[in-house]
């Protein structure tokens, strides 16, 4: 016999005749739903990256004080990425007798690769995107410079040797955010005009630029020919290394979307669990059968298994497919909200989404399905003669596999999935134990009741195997649609409140020591608040308990360039407001004279510092030593000022440092900054209301797609209400028959079952909201780095919610059974 | 007393024993049956409910293992067998026929026959299974589910579908018990006629003592022991 053939031909005919049709249903939702949400986020994610790239002005940038290598150029013409070619350098511009240093920028005709610019031809016009770049013996500069030089639109000025006239006020310039530490306003050139001026000599500051922008995994591969080309003093970027408030809001928002995305994973896990169990007791007289005719256990298991993965792969292709065209449905949706077009999907999506439904399949259907090779042949004479009863072990152990698995592939963050997993086994046990103590109490409970409470109270407590199995599967499915209502009410509202309108938009830096008083005054009489002003010490990392830092000591790139740079430092007795202690102890007013750091834990992390290493830092030709105290997290995308190492007063305070503040300005006291400027002419303020919208805009759109993933999920619950409540179905069509027939009414029989399912759902609610707080408890101290509160109104909602759903759903799903004549039951059963 | 002998006998039973062990202690359902059934033979083995007459059915068709004694099927002892290799035994040799009908309700009359042919690897299931039921008057019930038959058709179906591999030995559990008495009767004669075509030993378990008469020999199932014809 071909097993194969034969498991086909069964199939079709189980699926003609609906036996296999739950299975599949719960299948094709997984699928769908991990390929829709796998679909979606990896095309938001590009965009809302290629949107974010818009700081960088290109997706990679290659950035040297020394020309660049024109390989580097030659390298990405041949793989086909699209450049262009920048530099930078401070000089003074003159026009007529006045003169003021500008950050004088020559760009190619490409510029920029992401993002457009914005310019204004007058002073009082419109601004709009700039097509084109300066032409040649033309100059674009920022506003603050035409009082500063009394120049006006259309004016000559000179940069050294070269005369530019003055065509257009520059507005936006992308990548500005990217640069937030320069100090002097922006003046834009044609790159093709820079030689003229004859500014770049061996003794200026100048950097060089080279901007890639192409698909993601040609700029991963660019990224790691360039670092491997071992070029000295070359530093590669792109929008995560870039800009930390830019990383950190896109990481929380694929920590978001990709949790969002596990919930409906998790959730058609259990109607695959659940439905499995149904197909197994309704295929059992099959199994018999076919061993009765002669098939052998092997065979016989061999046939369901063919059946099962046969099903899984048709199942798997339906949901991919069904997935395919709602994240397409979802993209129309919500596609204008982005400034470029949304990249086109890959096939990855596709891939996972197959692999999703066998995995699942394997994992909480295969355990079930292989007990039909054990149903005993002589269950054709007697029909109480079951398949052995699942093996809990094997069950745990091919769940958990494929949990994990599934989770920790689609999470993408070891931390979360882990959580996760321990949360879910956490809860299934404990589902577990209430389950049987619900049995053990409701047993002699009955016997103190009447009518439909006595019928309904008798049916949980009769049938232990499945009251477990389905206050289990409903507490599972609750709990995990708790946990994403809590992410996506309470935690993205925490995030997206974690960036307020008053906001700090406004830095301000290169405060020198003796103007702090001045400027907080100042600042104060303005009605403005900051969070203070700090020190600023720029230093760099010379040794790790004593061992010399080298680049070549770290294979990550970062680490790499953290190596190498120069860090701002700052000292201070207090950790900053948004700064949390992770490990170690911040240090008392009495220990300021202690010679001490913190570092911030990213840092610590990429670096491979733990708590107790000592540090040395070298500052301004002198060398700084102190030991690592505490580890702290920061939240950087709150925009306030924030350090990567922070000492002690009494280790740094002797060290030049020069101030830095950031606060909120509204638009209607731009006088006060003006005037300050004016006052401090050595003081850089920097305005990053832009890299402000960036992140709002990355998570108003997260928040969007999280909403949007939260339907699929949706949609997976009530495949498990569902199947949960079928789970009891075919006990329920012979104890209603046999009530019915010896006169129990149709209306106590109704409320009985009414009454049981609102128990179970209403039980399972409440737990569910217990085990959901605590998971994402979990989750917002550990993962998402959110404050957390206790929402005692889900609790509620949770308790009334499951009764009433389950309830209802419970009733509507028995009716029929009351509606049916019992004679007409019987017979069939 | 029945004593076994040749074998040539496709099937012998010799000091078959069977009990169950519960709580309550030991209960003895069969003891010491010996049995030998001659080829193209159709036996009855009648006994009151309970009496443990399906149980012994299922032991002489190797879907359960004696407590002690031997069953010996075309001469192979089951008790030398795994439950797979009595399963290899009865693969397109055994036929049965229960008193539920055992039909599954997902497939159609047709495939419901074509299964044992299928597993049995037999060239062509369909034809083979058209033909069986043509020969059980079901040729234009092909397409209808068990639930769109009625109970004398179902039965009818069943028996197409035990016949249909051809055979040797056929066992049947009260086949006309779930069926009123005209109905009964007709299924009877189908499953008489289609056992003298074939020359199929039949092994027929009854309460039905007209059923039983149409069988070459009667035995009885009293108190565990197998006793012939009073």
């Amino acid at each position: 016999m071909n097993s194969l053939r034969f498991a086909l031909r069964l199939l079709r005919r189980d699926w003609r005749a609906g036996e296999l049709r739950l299975l599949a249903i719960a299948v094709v939702i997984a699928v769908a739903s991990v390929t829709s949400v796998g679909f979606f986020t990896d095309r938001i994610e590009r965009a809302m990256a290629r949107q974010a790239s818009e700081v960088l002005a290109a997706d990679l940038r290659v950035e040297s004080n020394q020309p660049l290598p024109g390989f580097l150029l030659q390298e990405a013409e041949r793989r086909q990425l699209a450049h262009a070619t920048t530099l930078s350098f401070p000089s003074v511009i003159l026009h007529r007798d006045s003169t003021q240093l500008v950050q004088v920028k020559g760009v190619s005709d490409t510029y920029p690769l992401r993002g457009k610019m914005r310019v204004r031809d007058s002073v009082t016009g419109a601004d709009r995107v700039a097509d084109t770049v300066p032409a040649s013996g033309e100059a674009w500069l920022e506003e603050r410079l035409l009082p500063l030089l009394g120049v006006a639109i259309g004016d000559q000025i000179k940069v050294g040797k070269r005369s530019f006239r003055v065509s257009r006020i520059i507005v936006y310039e992308p990548d500005r955010s990217a640069n937030l530490f320069q100090l002097a306003p922006r003046l834009l050139v044609p790159l093709g005009d820079i030689e003229e001026t004859g500014l770049l000599g061996p003794a200026s500051r100048v950097r060089h630029y080279l901007l890639i922008a192409g698909p993601p995994s040609e700029m991963s591969d660019y990224r790691y020919w360039v670092e491997d080309q071992n070029i000295g003093g070359l530093q590669v970027e792109d929008i995560r290394s870039a800009r930390p408030e830019l990383r950190s809001a896109l990481d929380q928002g694929g920590r978001f979307l990709r949790l969002a995305a596990a919930t409906a994973i998790l959730l058609c896990m259990v109607a695959v669990a659940l439905s499995s169990r149904r197909f197994v007791e309704r295929q059992s007289d099959s199994s018999a059968l076919l061993r009765c005719l002669g098939a052998s256990r092997r065979q016989v298991t061999r046939i369901f298994i063919l059946r099962l993965l046969s099903l899984g792969l048709i199942a798997s292709l339906i949901g991919v497919f069904t997935g395919l065209g709602v994240q397409t449905l979802l993209i129309r949706l919500i596609g204008h909200w982005f400034t470029s077009q949304i990249p086109a999907p890959t096939a990855w999506p596709l891939v996972s989404g197959l692999i999703t439904g066998i995995l699942v399949l394997i994992g909480f259907s295969l355990p079930s399905i292989i007990r039909l090779g054990e149903v005993p042949p002589l269950r054709v004479f007697r029909r109480h003669l079951d398949a052995p009863p699942i093996s809990y072990r094997l069950f745990l152990m091919a769940a958990l596999l494929s949990l994990s698995i599934l989770l920790v592939w689609q999470i993408g963050n070891d931390e979360m999935a882990l959580r996760l997993i321990s949360g879910l086994l956490a809860g299934l046990t404990i589902l577990l134990l209430i389950s049987r103590l619900l049995v053990f109490v409701l047993a002699p409970l009955r016997h103190l009741t009447a009518g439909s409470w006595r019928y309904g109270l008798a049916s949980l407590s009769r049938n232990p195997a499945t009251t477990t199995m389905q206050l289990t599967g409903f507490g599972l499915g609750f709990t995990v649609l708790l946990l994403l209502a809590i992410v996506r009410v309470d935690l993205l509202s925490s995030w997206q409140g974690a960036l307020p309108d008053d906001s700090p938009n406004q830095f301000l830096i290169n405060i020198q020591p003796d103007e702090v008083e001045a400027v907080r005054d100042l600042l104060a009489q303005g009605g403005i608040m900051t969070n203070g002003l700090f020190p600023m010490i720029r230093g760099r990392l010379v040794s790790i308990n004593g061992d010399p830092v080298s680049r070549d000591d770290y294979d990550n790139p970062r680490a790499q360039r953290l190596a190498t740079r120069d860090f701002n430092i700052s000292h201070a007795t207090q950790p900053q407001r948004d700064n949390k202690i992770v490990s170690g102890r911040w240090w008392s007013e009495s220990q300021r004279n202690e010679s001490w750091f913190s570092v911030e834990l990213g840092l610590a992390e990429t670096l491979g510092i733990p708590l107790g290493t000592e540090l040395e830092f070298e500052v301004a030709g002198s060398r700084v030593m102190g030991r690592v105290e505490n580890l702290r997290s920061v939240e950087w995308d709150s925009f306030n000022v924030n350090f990567f190492v922070i000492g002690t007063p009494g280790l740094l305070v002797q060290q030049p440092a020069t101030y830095i503040t950031s606060f909120y300005l509204p638009a209607e006291k731009r006088q006060v900054l003006h005037s300050l400027i004016q006052r401090f002419p050595s003081i850089t303020a920097l305005d990053v209301t832009a890299l402000m919208t960036q992140v709002r805009s990355i998570m108003d759109r997260g928040a969007l797609a999280v909403e949007s993933v939260f339907l699929f999920t949706l949609a997976a619950g009530l495949i498990v209400l569902y199947t949960g409540i079928q789970a009891s179905h075919e006990l329920k069509v012979q104890e209603t028959a046999v009530l019915r027939t010896l006169g129990v009414k149709r209306s106590i029989l109704l409320l009985s079952t009414l009454l049981e399912f609102a128990l179970l759902g209403g039980l399972a609610g409440l737990i569910s909201a217990a085990l959901a707080s605590a998971i994402s408890y979990s989750l917002a101290n550990a993962v998402f780095n959110l404050p957390w509160e206790l929402n005692i109104s889900m609790w509620l909602a949770a308790l009334l919610g499951g009764a009433v759903c389950v309830g209802i759903a419970g009733t509507l799903a028995s009716r029929s059974l009351l509606n049916t004549p019992p004679l007409v039951t019987m017979r069939k059963a | 007393m029945l004593q076994p002998s040749s074998n040539q006998h496709p099937v012998t039973a010799s000091g078959l024993v069977k009990f169950v062990e519960t709580a309550a202690g030991r209960i003895d359902i069969l003891q010491r049956i010996d049995l030998e059934v001659s080829p193209g033979e159709a036996v009855a083995i009648l006994g009151a409910s309970g009496s443990g007459k399906s149980t012994l059915l299922g032991l002489l068709a190797g879907l359960d293992q004696a407590s002690s004694g031997e069953v010996r099927l075309f001469d192979t002892p089951l008790s030398g067998l795994d439950e797979d290799g009595r399963a290899a035994l009865r693969a397109g040799k055994v036929g049965f026929v229960f008193q539920s009908f055992q039909l599954l309700s997902g497939m159609t009359a047709l495939e419901n026959v074509m299964l044992p042919l299928e597993l049995a690897g037999h060239q062509d299931p369909e034809q083979a299974a058209k033909a069986a039921l043509s020969q059980a008057g079901l040729a234009l019930r092909l397409h209808h589910y068990p639930s769109q038959l009625s109970g004398g058709e179902q039965q009818r179906v069943a028996l197409a579908r035990a016949f249909a591999p051809d055979p040797r030995i056929l066992f049947a559990d009260e086949p006309t018990a779930n069926l009123d008495a005209h109905t009964g009767e007709r299924v009877a004669d189908l499953l008489f006629k289609l056992q003298e075509q074939s020359q199929t030993v039949l092994i027929l378990v009854t309460h039905d003592e007209m059923l039983a008469g149409r069988c070459d020999r009667r035995l009885y199932l009293r108190d565990g022991m197998l006793e012939s014809e009073a």
